[in-house]
């Protein structure tokens, strides 16, 4: 049963990388997209493509922060311990990101709208920065267990932790772009569908660099991870990289529908051989997934929870994706005054 | 270094008082907004009322806002649980995690819902989209629910096993979602959720009643949020009473501090505003004799014996500065609560006598107060449950400063967060004006019109946006 929780929590924590990571690479975007007037229609379709998701999207960190604590109650108290820094500042960071998103949608003078959007989309890339911290603190074996702390600051200030935060933010953007394709195409704006899919590739190497680059690192900084992940996740290591190369090919070839299939397959194989190669730790290697377990009553409440929110959560998510997808969530009905659209940059 | 270390303790309390403090703000909005926008947009629909519908959509926009900072500042607290008290957590995670566990199923619930419902209202039926805002309406009850349930069982921990070293080594969940507090503390919050969301909302239209905006529109934005305020607020006078009762029976140093009972006693005297001296004895305030034990327990009248705070040792009871906090808000919250009351009743006789609400500036500038009053009640008794509970963060099992972290940097995290929610709140209000104020401005010359002609399927985001802001 332990087992089975752990797998929902690497499930949550999937769910939420694949998720909300695109939401926080669309920031990413944002950022980059250069001066109002240039930025203005790539912005627009950031805004139109995760307003109506992003907080649905944004609740797995929720779930996965509850089943953390309620399930491994010790792992969770001893990463918030040691790694109070970068988990501060994601958190400021997902108060920012969200309420200048919502403030940006609601304000129409440009300079307000700069502000929040410069808000939105810094905070977009800083909170991702700080989860791969964190994840490469946990991979590289820096969060003791029990009362001990771990260093504050040479925790997650590491070339572990510096190279998964990287990652995860070129993960999160590639997976934006990749997504910002398709609704752009949805929209018939073919001009951004191909602006997003020039980036989607840049984000694509990138986001590759970073995990090979991460091979070598994970070798020498977190020789556990590494073994798992060249033995036991072996074959998902293998199936991410696949992932990546075939988007990357169906991106060249400007076949997006099936590139964000398989990007996002890129993304989830990754989290789980991540999961799978630190197995039996939680936290490698001081601290088992068995002996950070709740009892299994509570084990019990949690499968319970996820039971139901496979009944109900499920049907009302798609729910919402596909009325997203289908054009039927087109905007909040803001009264705003609009410049006339201005050409693409290339 | 040495300088930076700084006891995290009190800054720790600070912090989660303080994000606690404003995200209590947003509940009753989350709570209360989404029944109130569907009654407008029930009676639009059946009463093809305009303005009915224009109220239930821009309630929907400011609602987004709203939801937004909603979930936001209540993601920190989840952080917070363990960069703030990681002892707390690591000890009782596995009991106390689990009405959070529920609690997320209706805030995914809500997220999603609230999506559909505020950005539908184009190209949804009409119907279709006034039901799925029902959902809202449900998960927010459940959602508040299920927090307070675990608030609840801080106070009244119960459902789980230790064994000799102070380990959790059995759960029982039922047990611990339904401890002895969580049906009446749950009833008092879910309840407290229309009052405070009632009347805040409720004020804004007020005010511009006031400044003479005076049509069909705002008498509704007024009549529908005061309406559900002046009917939950009786109700919230018989459970906050029931509440009262059971603490008295069940959280006696709770009630000794509320009621300022140093020492175990009968006929003790309802002490109106007053605290205690460093010595322990009542001074100042208007004592009402006898008042505190007949209301502890009609049945013994003046003889009902309250217990003191001399029932337990010293260090394991509120401090003096602790007890008066304590006394104070009690004061505060059922001080404003009676003054919201008299004003809901003014507003039922009215509504009985002459089918309106009184128009009278007697009457407006109080409503137009009443959303702040309300806000501050609900601070002031979340104040009484948590300062009342102190040293202890679980009940007799796990103190407040055994709990939480060694990071010395918590002073450092706090000031941030003051600065970072300071910016949040002032924004937020900010904001929610400049809409208003926009839409109001677009108003004059030329209405919206909700569910209005729908527009095409659209071809680019911008273009539709330009045709509505051309409408």
């Amino acid at each position: 049963m332990t087992d089975a929780v752990a797998v929902l929590l690497i499930v949550a924590v999937t769910a939420y990388a694949v998720l909300a990571g695109a939401d926080f690479g669309a920031g990413f975007w944002d950022l980059l997209a250069g001066v109002a007037d240039r930025g203005e229609r790539p912005r627009a379709l950031i805004e139109h493509s995760i307003g109506p998701v992003w907080e649905a999207n944004h609740v797995w960190l929720i779930f996965t922060l509850v089943m953390l604590w309620t399930a491994f109650p010790p792992a969770f108290a001893s990463i918030t311990s040691t790694l109070f820094v970068p988990l501060t500042l994601a958190a400021f960071g997902i108060v920012l990101r969200g309420a200048s998103f919502a403030f940006r949608k609601s304000v129409v003078r440009t300079r307000d709208r700069r502000n929040f959007g410069a808000a939105f989309a810094a905070s977009s890339v800083i909170t991702p920065y700080c989860m791969g911290a964190v994840a490469g603190a946990i991979a590289s074996g820096r969060v003791p267990s029990g009362g001990t702390t771990g260093d504050p600051w040479s925790s997650w200030v590491n070339v572990t932790s510096v190279v998964a935060g990287v990652l995860a933010v070129a993960t999160c953007a590639f997976l934006a772009a990749v997504f910002l394709i398709r609704d752009a195409a949805r929209l018939e704006q073919h001009d951004l569908a191909e602006y997003f899919r020039r980036r989607a590739i840049a984000a694509a190497i990138a986001a590759g660099a970073a995990a090979v680059a991460g091979i070598f690192v994970l070798g020498a900084d977190a020789t556990y991870v590494f073994h798992g992940m060249a033995s036991r996740s072996l074959p998902l290591v293998v199936a991410s990289a696949m992932c990546g190369v075939a988007s990357l090919v169906l991106l060249r070839r400007g076949i997006a529908r099936f590139a964000r299939l398989v990007a996002v397959g890129a993304v989830a194989t990754i989290v789980f051989a991540w999961g799978v190669a630190q197995w039996p730790y939680i936290l490698p290697t001081s601290l088992k997934v068995s002996a950070a377990a709740a009892p299994s009553e509570t084990l019990t409440a949690l499968l319970v929870v996820f039971a139901i929110a496979v009944a109900v959560i499920g049907p009302s998510i798609a729910l919402l994706f596909v009325m997203d997808q289908r054009s039927l969530l087109p905007e909040e009905g803001a009264e705003r005054a609009e410049k006339p659209p201005a050409p693409v940059p290339s | 270094m040495h300088l930076l270390a700084v006891n995290p303790v009190p800054w720790a309390r600070s912090q989660m008082a303080f994000t606690l403090a404003f995200h209590i703000v947003l509940v009753p909005l989350g709570v209360a907004w989404g029944l109130m926008a569907l009654v407008a947009n029930y009676r639009g629909l059946k009463h093809e009322d305009s303005a009915a519908l224009l109220l239930a959509q821009r309630w929907s926009k400011f609602m987004a806002v709203t939801f937004a900072v909603g979930a936001v500042t209540g993601t920190v607290l989840s952080f917070e649980f363990g960069l703030l008290w990681p002892t707390f957590m690591g000890r009782f995670g596995a009991a106390f995690g689990v009405p959070f566990a529920i609690e997320g199923l209706f805030f995914f619930t809500e997220a999603i819902f609230v999506a559909i419902y505020i950005f539908g209202w184009k190209r949804l039926k009409p119907w279709t989209h006034f039901w799925t805002g029902i959902p809202i309406v449900i998960a927010g009850i459940g959602g508040s629910v299920s927090v307070v349930a675990a608030n609840a069982w801080m106070n009244e921990p119960s459902g789980f096993t230790l064994n000799s070293a102070g380990k959790v080594v059995k759960v029982d969940p039922i047990g611990v979602i339904f401890n002895k507090a969580m049906p009446y503390e749950a009833a008092h919050m879910v309840v407290a959720a229309y009052v405070v969301g009632g009347f805040l909302i409720a004020s804004v239209y007020a005010a511009a009643w006031l400044r003479g905006r005076r049509d069909r529109y705002h008498r509704l934005g007024f009549t529908i949020p005061f309406t559900v305020a002046a009917i939950a607020t009786p109700i919230q006078m018989i459970v906050g009473d029931t509440l009262a009762r059971w603490v008295f029976s069940n959280e006696p140093v709770k009630f000794a501090a509320i009621e300022l009972v140093p020492k175990t006693k009968s006929d003790v005297p309802e002490t109106l505003l007053g605290h205690l001296n460093s010595s322990g004895k009542i001074t100042g305030g208007i004592p009402i004799p006898g008042l505190a034990s007949w209301l502890s327990d009609p049945s013994t009248g003046k003889s009902t014996v309250v217990k003191g705070l001399n029932t337990v040792p010293s260090n394991a009871r509120p401090t003096i500065g602790e007890v008066n906090v304590v006394h104070l808000a009690w004061d505060v919250m059922v001080g404003l609560a009676m003054l919201l009351l008299l004003l809901a009743l003014w507003y039922a006789i009215s509504w009985w006598i002459r089918r309106d609400f009184p128009e009278t500036r007697w009457f407006l500038w109080p409503a137009a107060g009443a959303g702040v009053a309300a806000v501050l009640a609900l601070e002031a008794g979340w104040v009484v449950t948590e300062v009342g509970r102190q040293p202890w963060i679980v009940h007799n099992y796990l103190k407040v400063q055994q709990a939480a972290t060694a990071n010395h940097g918590v002073w450092i995290t706090f000031s941030a967060v003051l600065a970072l929610y300071l910016g949040l709140g002032i924004t937020t209000v900010h904001v929610l004006r400049g809409m208003s104020r926009r839409w109001r401005d677009a108003g004059r010359r030329e209405p919206d019109s909700p569910y209005g002609p729908r527009s095409p399927v659209p071809v680019d985001g911008v273009r539709v946006r330009e045709e509505v802001a051309a409408r």
